[in-house]
């Protein structure tokens, strides 16, 4: 890991958020996916082990009225965002106390009051979605900034390259944040692109566009702070590709043997929350004791948020008739 | 009651009439924003719907996107998250097919999947019929959206209609698909108020009451089905004709009293017949009122290939179809089985 430069230098307020927000994405994710794998969570989760040190630069240098639009790989992001954990895994677990009653599942995650606008089992689909929310920004003549998140594979689909498109032509106040984790589902990238450099492809539009690597807090927090500066002075978008590596399988409960083991290795060994724990406390910027209080809390929150879900009840029959339209308006099935 | 003052009217062909409906959506609401390819001034829209509009509010508020159908409905979708009603236009019904995961993903589905949070009030219009152009331009895929849980589709017959049912689709809470038949948006003119107009969603017209059989429709059919009518009341055959004017919310009401009252019905379409709007509407009466019904539901839909582009073709409903139909109904009770099949 880079060392801070000026800029990046923490308070150690900061310094405590952003570890405490890797770790809590971390223990979550791991027993999520023990919880799939022990058959208790209804479907697939989608872990996001690797992307802690990016989700917690963005939660960091995205202010409460920013918007952001994520995908079926969302928990980082959702709690970057300030999403509840107890709602978040409510809703994994389909639970009448998820963010949208269990109606949606773990691809489907929202909280629009702290601008987590939506999440997308769809892969690419989100980037049309933000041209609009974009768009409102603009219009309202607000500076607000919003961003969208999407992984590496999401890069070969149509809609992404439109949205890309119409973002430089309008010049829109959005964030394309690449998550490159190396890997589309269970094909390495170099398999399914003729070219692996995909900040190349965004700047190809007329974009400002940056590679960072993902697994280095400091670097990624230098440079999507300036993104986000740039896109909130009225800069128009700017693309930053984030390059980490998928740690875990696809899903919770996917094989992933395919992954070479020297370049799992060697990622493990960047593991960003444990790496940035080692930091703090070598650079001294926490002591071990205080270190291992925000662990502590990182620890009883997932607890917590866990006991919260199992315990949350399932949502009523009648709940399966509402939301459909604005206005309830047939039960069609039952005329 | 005292004497209203009679609204003011125009006369209008349906094009014009949908162009005062986004005039007078968007005095009414600075939210109301307009997308699509070419829609602002000087041209206005291939079809000139828009015509005016930019010049009168700005560029910002009237949009001319790339050709990017996924993007133009998308953004819409962003848009109404941020709290805008957005109208997409999308020029040919076959190109809303490029935006699908747009619309039946994401537009239908957000409401629901976050539990009422996040519903995506916009209104798809786009145009279809004609068939001037072959089968890449011309096809009816309303049934493919009725199918769908969460988008309102409306599909108008008449100019005032068209006024009356655009401006409710913009305002409407919900996704709305509005599709306009290319034959009817400049053929025929009728008097339009010129101020906002709206006419509610989910309800059916009677456009002529009939005692012997029910012929449905709506859209480009309506002319056809209405000139039918006319045609078997010289015979002697009293026909109601319904207009449904909005499949979702489809006014099954107004049509099971009809049925109630003829005992017979026809439905008649410019979609496919096989796995068409009638295929369900059909079945609906039949669930209903099966003891009721002196003949099977029968149906008038465009035959099972595409659309095809010489003139010396046509798969769509004819007269002598319709006609045909409600002859065989009025037959007998118990129709002959080849009476009733259109699709092959
Ligand atoms: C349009 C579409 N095609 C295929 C899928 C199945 N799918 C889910 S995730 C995924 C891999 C996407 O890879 P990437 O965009 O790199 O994101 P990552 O999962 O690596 O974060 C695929 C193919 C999908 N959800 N949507």
């Amino acid at each position: 890991m880079t060392a801070p430069t000026t800029e990046t230098l923490l308070s150690r307020a900061a310094a405590e958020r952003m570890y405490e927000l890797m770790l809590t994405t971390k223990l979550a994710d791991d027993q999520a996916r023990e919880e799939t794998k022990a058959g208790r969570l209804q479907a697939a989760f989608y872990p996001v082990r690797g992307l802690e040190a990016v989700c917690a630069a963005l939660g960091e240098v995205l202010r409460a009225d920013d918007q952001l639009v994520s995908t079926y790989r969302n928990l980082g992001d959702a709690l970057a965002k300030g999403v509840s954990l107890r709602a978040i895994m409510a809703e994994l677990y389909g639970r009448l106390d998820g963010v949208s009653k269990g109606k949606g599942g773990s691809m489907h995650l929202h909280d629009t009051t702290v601008g987590f606008m939506t999440t997308t089992g769809i892969v690419g689909s989100g980037l049309p979605i933000t041209l609009g929310l974009g768009l409102g920004a603009q219009l309202d003549g607000s500076d607000r900034v919003v961003v969208v998140t999407f992984g590496d594979g999401a890069t070969s689909i149509g809609a992404a390259h439109e949205a890309l498109n119409l973002a430089v032509l309008w010049q829109l106040p959005i964030l394309f944040l690449c998550q490159n984790n190396q890997w589309g589902e269970h094909t390495p990238i170099a398999e399914y692109a003729g070219s692996t450099d995909l900040r190349a492809r965004a700047e190809a539009y007329g974009m400002a566009a940056h590679r960072v690597d993902g697994f280095d807090l400091f670097a990624t927090l230098d440079c999507l702070r300036d993104a986000v500066a740039s896109v909130r002075a009225g800069g128009g978008p700017v693309f930053v590709e984030a390059m980490t590596y998928r740690l875990t399988g696809h899903t919770g409960t996917a094989d992933f043997s395919y992954v070479p083991a020297d370049e799992l290795a060697a990622a493990m060994a960047r593991d960003p929350a444990p790496v940035f724990r080692a930091w703090l406390v070598e650079s001294g910027a926490l002591s071990e004791g205080e270190a291992n209080a925000v662990a502590h809390r990182a620890e009883s929150a997932v607890a917590d948020a866990f006991a919260f879900a199992q315990a949350s009840p399932l949502p009523g029959p009648d709940e399966l008739w509402t939301d459909v339209f604005a206005t309830d308006l047939i039960n069609w099935e039952e005329r | 009651m005292s004497a209203l003052a009679e609204p003011k009217t125009e006369e209008m062909t349906s094009a014009v009439a949908m162009n005062s409906a986004l005039d007078c959506a968007m005095t009414a609401d600075p939210k109301v924003i307009l997308l699509g390819e070419d829609i602002a001034d000087p041209i206005g829209g291939v079809f000139k719907v828009t015509k005016g509009l930019s010049t009168k509010y700005g560029t910002h508020r009237v949009r001319a996107t790339p050709i990017s159908e996924q993007a133009i409905v998308g953004t819409a979708i962003g848009l109404s998250l941020a709290g805008y009603r957005p109208v997409a236009e999308i020029m040919f019904f076959d190109f809303v097919t490029v935006a699908m995961d747009q619309i039946v993903n994401h537009a239908t589905k957000l409401r629901y999947m976050s539990g009422g949070a996040t519903p995506a009030p916009i209104t798809v219009r786009t145009t279809v019929g004609g068939s001037r152009f072959g089968a890449q331009h011309a096809q009816s895929l309303e049934a493919w959206f009725m199918h769908t849980p969460g988008i309102k589709v409306v599909m108008p017959s008449n100019p005032v209609d068209a006024k009356g049912l655009l401006t409710s689709c913009i305002f409407d809470d919900d996704p709305c698909l509005f599709i306009e038949h290319l034959n009817l948006a400049y053929s025929s003119k009728a008097e339009v108020p010129v101020e906002d107009l709206r006419i509610p969603l989910g309800k059916a017209n009677v456009l002529a009451t009939g005692s012997d059989v029910t012929l449905i429709t709506y859209g480009p059919t309506v002319p056809l089905v209405r000139a039918a009518a006319e045609t078997l009341a010289a015979q002697g055959i009293s026909a109601e004709v319904i207009d449904l004017r909005t499949l979702m919310p489809l006014d099954l009401d107004t049509v099971f009293d009809s049925v109630t009252k003829t005992r017979r019905a026809v439905v008649v379409h410019e979609a496919t017949q096989f796995m068409g709007p009638g295929a369900e509407i059909g079945a609906q009466i039949h669930e209903q009122l099966f003891g009721e019904l002196l003949g099977p539901v029968l149906r008038v839909g465009a035959r099972f290939t595409p659309v095809p582009f010489s003139r010396g073709l046509s798969n769509a409903p004819s007269a002598e179809r319709i006609l045909g139909a409600a002859h065989a109904l009025l037959a007998s009770p118990r129709v002959n089985r080849s009476a009733g099949r259109t699709a092959g």
